[in-house]
């Protein structure tokens, strides 16, 4: 991993930063190009190649038919022989259209083949609600893909880390799939110039506090900051940690946190039953850290039901600000 | 340039009037123009309803493809089912949908067909035999195929019709369903709405063949290209694979060429066509104004009675609106219901 080099840095919005990323790595290395449905063009569903295709040709941001499987499938093919592809799907729902290649193929190849080869790509998910598309353009399945030994599983919250954390993953000589909120899209927030890497697998602490630790992931992160600083205004102390990686995960930066803080709240957009915070919830349970807490554990989590499309039933599915606030005051005052 | 002057047919020569001319009698045809009407105006509604902030989320409009809809669907009853696209409102009409409950399920109102659950990219009517549309490119393949199966294992003669664009023709799902609808003589007909593109990629970029249909023959079924602006046309190959798939015979594949005048969505810059191109196909191709001035041609109506169609249809659209404007939302309280069967 190349050493943090920050230079300058001005304000971008999560997708454009991604598209920086994107065309950093293609200028420093030939061999990173990106594919996917309507990304010439067309800029992407959600505008995130933009006008690369304009910079880098069509041969190096390559339009796919509508063919989740395939496409991802030549991805790998073309990782595993020496190229850097950089695969968007136009929505993360359709995965589950490349789950084969995903799980069976990109996540075990160098396993199966005793470390004969290595799967460098990289796959990119527009994930989320919140946007009125109903259930199958909304959802997050991040943790299905967390559940695969082989694979990494990240999830930028900020612009910053977007950047960062996509050129580590072109850099990394393993699969990595990154999600990405599409609300996150148009977020703005200070971006360094020039090449630098956020290391995979590495949580951040956004906000330090005593009394209760929160562990959120994606947009949840902003909510929970939302959140936390509302019960300042209380009182209460609430440390809000960024998880950005849920696979491999970063268990030290938890532990710490809850045998601090003895309380520990887990935020997330995916449903909540067999999601991150059952792993976060579980790990804890396992480690030094459960002797440490006051209360049970709390999971905040989406709704167990698909994503409706009207808009009050959509806001009601997953966790929102409100929502974490009373969980959180609850669980540190110990109202529950 | 009408679609009727383009193949020369004269009104009093009854033996080469176009299909279904020979097939339905006027007040058919009178109801296919007004399903024509219904259709374009839900959308230009829906549309505007958008503008205005009273739908929320993305729709793919159908404008300049209702010929296809309309076409495929006349011959057809509420039994016989048809599976949908994303571009699905035209289907959902054409089949015999209510637009009232249409709107409504657009505003997410309760009323509305999916109890605003679904919207846009969902709608469905189960009653007239719709199974809905499908926010899954090539989603509805499969599932139609496996609706014909039911029609065959319950010996029902029904038929089942899969709408698909050009796009979902590159999806596994595509040929997996074709290959298993030919080896079991299912009775389905796959209707491609060829539109020239899927989002942004035109079908010669996209596809390895230059027509849809071509594909057909891989999987041993009949592929018929038609004029999908041309509603006798649509009718007349969707009246001989009806045939076919009620005969035993198996499945056709239907491609039927037209095109989209909206952009794909409400993003959509159309950046990857030219203006004169969508020009071309509005001023010259209308599959609305073809199919008008042929009725006029052949005596089913005249432009009194037109007028009369179009202001009954006008009043249908606003009457959707208002209910569904009035209708209520849904309790934040039932948000978990019809995630599974409730039992008793
Ligand atoms: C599996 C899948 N991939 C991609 C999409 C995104 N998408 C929605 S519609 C569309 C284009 C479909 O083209 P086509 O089948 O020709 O239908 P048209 O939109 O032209 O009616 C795309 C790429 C999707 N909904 N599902
Ligand atoms: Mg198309």
């Amino acid at each position: 991993m190349d050493a943090q080099v920050e230079t300058a840095t001005r304000e971008l919005s999560y997708a454009q930063a991604i598209q920086e990323a994107m065309a950093i790595a293609m200028e420093r290395d030939e061999r990173v190009f990106l594919m996917g449905e309507d990304i010439g063009v067309y800029g992407g569903a959600f505008q995130v190649t933009g006008d690369l295709v304009e910079r880098f040709g069509p041969e190096r941001v390559m339009d796919t038919p509508i063919s989740e499987l395939g496409g991802a499938g030549v991805a790998v093919g073309a990782a595993v022989t020496g190229m850097r592809p950089i695969f968007e799907f136009q929505f993360s729902d359709f995965a589950t259209l490349a789950m084969e290649q995903i799980v069976n193929q990109a996540a075990k190849m160098r396993y199966m083949l005793g470390g004969a080869v290595s799967v460098p790509g990289v796959m990119r998910f527009p994930a989320g609600s919140g946007t009125g598309a109903a259930a199958q353009h909304s959802q997050s399945l991040e943790a299905w893909l967390g559940h695969v030994p082989g694979l990494k599983v990240i999830q930028p919250a900020t612009p910053h880390d977007a950047k960062g954390m996509l050129l580590a993953a072109i850099e990394d000589p393993d699969p990595v799939m990154i999600y990405e909120h599409k609300i996150l899209y148009k977020m703005k927030g200070e971006v360094p110039e020039g090449y630098y890497t956020v290391p995979i697998g590495k949580a951040e602490v956004r906000r330090e506090g005593a009394d209760l630790t929160i562990v959120a992931t994606s947009i949840m992160v902003h909510k929970a900051l939302d959140a936390a600083k509302q019960l300042a205004e209380e009182g209460i102390d609430v440390e809000v940690i960024d998880l950005r990686t849920v696979r491999p995960m970063d268990r030290q930066t938890i532990i710490e946190s809850v045998c601090k803080t003895s309380r520990l709240m887990c935020v997330y957009e995916g449903v909540k039953t067999l999601g991150v915070g059952a792993e976060i919830s579980a790990m804890i349970a396992e480690s030094e850290a459960f002797d440490y807490l006051d209360a049970p554990v709390v999971r905040l989590g989406g709704a167990e039901t698909p994503i409706p499309y009207n808009p009050e039933l959509e806001k009601a599915t997953v966790p929102q600000v409100d929502g974490i606030v009373k969980a959180a005051r609850d669980l540190a005052t110990g109202a529950r | 340039m009408s679609a009727t002057a383009k193949k020369g047919v004269k009104k009093s020569d009854g033996a080469n009037q176009p299909f279904i001319y020979r097939q339905y009698d006027q007040e058919k045809l009178r109801d296919a123009l007004r399903k024509m009407y219904l259709i374009r105006q839900f959308e230009e509604g829906a549309e505007e309803s958008y503008m205005r902030g009273l739908i929320h989320g993305t729709m793919h409009l159908s404008i300049g493809q209702e010929a296809s809809a309309v076409g495929i669907c006349l011959g057809l009853s509420d039994e016989d089912q048809i599976t949908s696209t994303h571009r699905g409102h035209g289907h959902c009409i054409a089949k015999g949908a209510d637009v009232s409950r249409m709107f409504a399920e657009f505003f997410g109102k309760t009323t509305g067909y999916c109890r605003g659950r679904g919207g846009s990219m969902h709608i469905a009517d189960v009653s007239t035999g719709n199974l809905g549309a499908n926010g899954i490119v090539g989603g509805g393949l499969p599932i139609a195929v496996g609706a014909a199966l039911t029609a065959k294992k319950m010996k029902t003669d029904n038929v089942v019709v899969c709408f698909f664009g050009d796009g979902a023709n590159n999806e596994g799902a595509f040929h997996e369903a074709l290959n298993m609808a030919a080896i079991w003589k299912l009775p389905v007909v796959f209707v491609c709405e060829n539109n020239g593109y899927g989002m942004s990629t035109s079908v010669a970029r996209a596809t390895a063949v230059p027509n849809i249909a071509d594909r057909a023959s891989a999987y041993a079924m009949p592929g018929v290209i038609v004029d999908g602006n041309v509603v006798s046309d649509v009718a007349e190959a969707m009246h001989e694979a009806t045939e076919r798939a009620r005969n035993g015979e198996g499945p056709t594949l239907i491609e039927c060429k037209t095109y989209r005048y909206r952009g794909h969505s409400k993003s959509d810059r159309n950046r990857y066509r030219t203006k004169e191109e969508i020009e071309e196909w509005m001023t010259e191709r209308d599959p609305i104004e073809a199919f008008e001035a042929e009725l006029v041609e052949f005596g089913v109506i005249d432009t009194a009675g037109i007028e009369e169609i179009r202001e009954s249809v006008r009043k249908e659209i606003e009457a959707g609106i208002e209910f569904a404007k009035e209708s209520p939302m849904p309790e934040v309280a039932n948000l978990e219901k019809y995630v599974y069967t409730e039992q008793a």
